[in-house]
């Protein structure tokens, strides 16, 4: 264990060094927030009945999403973990004592981590001084805060999971690109991404809640504004922790699978 | 004028050993294909999903929304399959591929437009025609020949307009000589968020998208002469008018190459 965590402290280190790169990420994703927010506020001058969650806690939404994007796009992925199977580096690490899973694991956890700690809180503070139903509201109370900031734990650790498999899959396919794009752009779209879960029809939402996707980003942060009753909270979290287990677990069986008869690309 | 009929001759054989070299690897071209039609595919159906909830937005239904976007999104496609030497501008001149381009008897504009010609944006225009042609169908527009004058215009003075951003990204290059991510902010930017016209962002951004960057020129006002909210016949020009934009882009770059010290190895 401790070995793992020390690879996630000096990825995590080495992330936090980026911070140029971090301005312009700030820069990208409040003109995004900031555009979303207007077309959302456009729809609901049409009809404000129509809006399944209220507009400050839509606003919330997209704020929080983007201050965290780092977290939950799936699309962010090591390019290192990928280049190492394709260009056989991996060879390196089956020499050592260490699992494949665990340390890429605890890698893709520190990256994601390091890049939401140098851009979330300068998106968050502006957002929060935005006039009232545009910007970042209070949480609904401390509890929901607690629940937030647990649920966004367990979203990161779904997110990663999820990511895991592409990488694993890099071993059997070798060409990445084609999986990658579309597990990406499902997930994106699935986990509320797109548009938030609860503006799809109501049929669609019930079946899109159960997915893994749902595990990851709309949980924290319709629980953060408190567009979820007691029930529905309970339920998602639970879902989180099974989809956790879930993708774990296979994500382990496959890559000792594919351990075993592992080809070293390159030369 | 034997010259431009030369450089059009060697432009065409620049997208030939493109399209050829491209050709090779025909299972990589068409997951590249694929994927640029899911990533722009995702943002439809962020539009049909809202859509199935509110019935307008700022007055435009989804038929009208949808032409509008899918005439910005052919633009912008088109735009970059042919400036995408551009676009990728920052890798070659840290690579020092520039001095390459520099030492040839050719202008620099054409071979950097020669560089790179990206077919691969066809899963997207594809995606556009689509939607463009249900949009048509369902928005019930009495088309005339200036409405579709207007709509040939919109796909001219757009794609200048984002070859011209492009051009400006790469002229940053010259003097930041990395790549400007921020930049990303006006070119992808303007793709995923001029899906819905340009009204719905609020006054403030219409005014800037007029005068500044001309995106309203080719998607607000037009869309609006077509569907027949504004009559003036100034409003079928106006689109050109946003080619303006190449010219202080093209002035940057040939700042840029002027003051153009090798980098690389």
């Amino acid at each position: 264990m401790k070995k793992y965590f020390s690879f996630f402290r000096l990825r995590f280190t080495l992330g936090l060094q980026y911070r140029v790169a971090a301005l312009a990420g700030i820069a990208t994703q409040f003109a995004w927030g900031f555009m979303e927010v207007m077309i959302f506020a456009a729809f609901y001058r049409g009809d404000k009945n129509a809006f399944p969650m209220s507009l400050s806690a839509t606003c919330s939404y997209i704020w929080l999403g983007q201050g965290f994007l780092a977290f939950f796009a799936t699309w962010m992925m090591d390019n290192e973990i990928f280049d190492s199977i394709l260009k056989g580096n991996i060879a390196y690490e089956l020499c050592r004592p260490i699992d494949i899973y665990n340390i890429w694991f605890s890698k893709s956890v520190a990256v994601r981590l390091s890049r939401a700690m140098l851009r979330c809180f300068p998106i968050l503070l502006v957002a929060a001084f935005l006039p009232d139903p545009y910007g970042l509201a209070k949480p609904e109370s401390c509890l929901h805060f607690f629940l937030f900031i647990l649920t966004l734990a367990l979203g990161l650790l779904v997110t990663a999971a999820f990511c895991m498999l592409i990488y694993i899959l890099t071993f059997y396919t070798i060409s990445p690109q084609g999986l990658r794009i579309l597990f990406t752009s499902a997930a994106d779209f699935f986990s509320g991404g797109v548009i938030p879960l609860p503006f799809f029809p109501e049929p669609v939402q019930k079946i899109m809640e159960l997915l893994p996707f749902a595990a990851m980003q709309n949980v924290s942060l319709r629980i953060y504004s408190g567009s979820m009753e007691t029930d529905e909270m309970k339920k998602a979290i639970l879902l989180q922790l099974f989809w956790l287990f879930i993708l774990i677990f296979t994500g382990k069986i496959l890559c000792r699978q594919a351990e075993k008869k592992i080809t070293v690309q390159g030369g | 004028m034997k010259k431009i009929i030369s450089d059009i001759k060697l432009y065409k054989h620049y997208i030939s050993i493109n399209l050829r070299g491209m050709m090779q690897y025909k299972t990589s071209f068409f997951l590249s294909a694929m994927g640029q039609f899911l990533i722009s595919f995702n943002v439809f159906l962020g539009i049909f999903f809202l859509f199935q909830r509110f019935s307008k937005v700022e007055g435009f239904t989804y038929s009208q929304v949808l032409l509008c976007f899918s005439i910005l999104l052919l633009e912008f496609s088109l735009a970059e399959s042919f400036a995408r030497g551009f676009d990728t501008f920052s890798e070659m001149v840290r690579q020092g591929e520039f001095d390459r381009i520099l030492v040839r008897p050719r202008g620099e504009i054409l071979q950097v437009l020669g560089s790179n010609f990206e077919l691969t944006r066809i899963g997207r225009m594809l995606q556009a025609l689509v939607m463009f042609v249900y949009g048509v169908s369902k928005s019930g527009i009495d088309w005339n020949l200036l409405k579709i004058l207007t709509v040939f215009f919109m796909i001219l003075g757009g794609t200048s307009l984002f070859t011209g951003l492009f051009i400006l990204q790469a002229g940053l290059c010259f003097f930041t000589l990395e790549g400007l991510e921020i930049m990303n902010i006006f070119t992808d930017g303007a793709r995923e968020f001029g899906k819905y016209p340009m009204e719905v962002y609020g006054r403030k951004m219409l005014l800037f998208t007029t005068f500044l960057i001309p995106y309203s020129l080719v998607q607000y006002y037009p869309l609006l002469y077509i569907l027949e909210r504004r009559t003036s016949p100034l409003y079928v020009v106006l689109p050109l008018a946003a080619a303006w934009f190449l010219f202080p882009s093209l002035a940057l770059w040939k700042l840029g190459v002027r003051r153009y010290t090798s980098s690389g190895s």
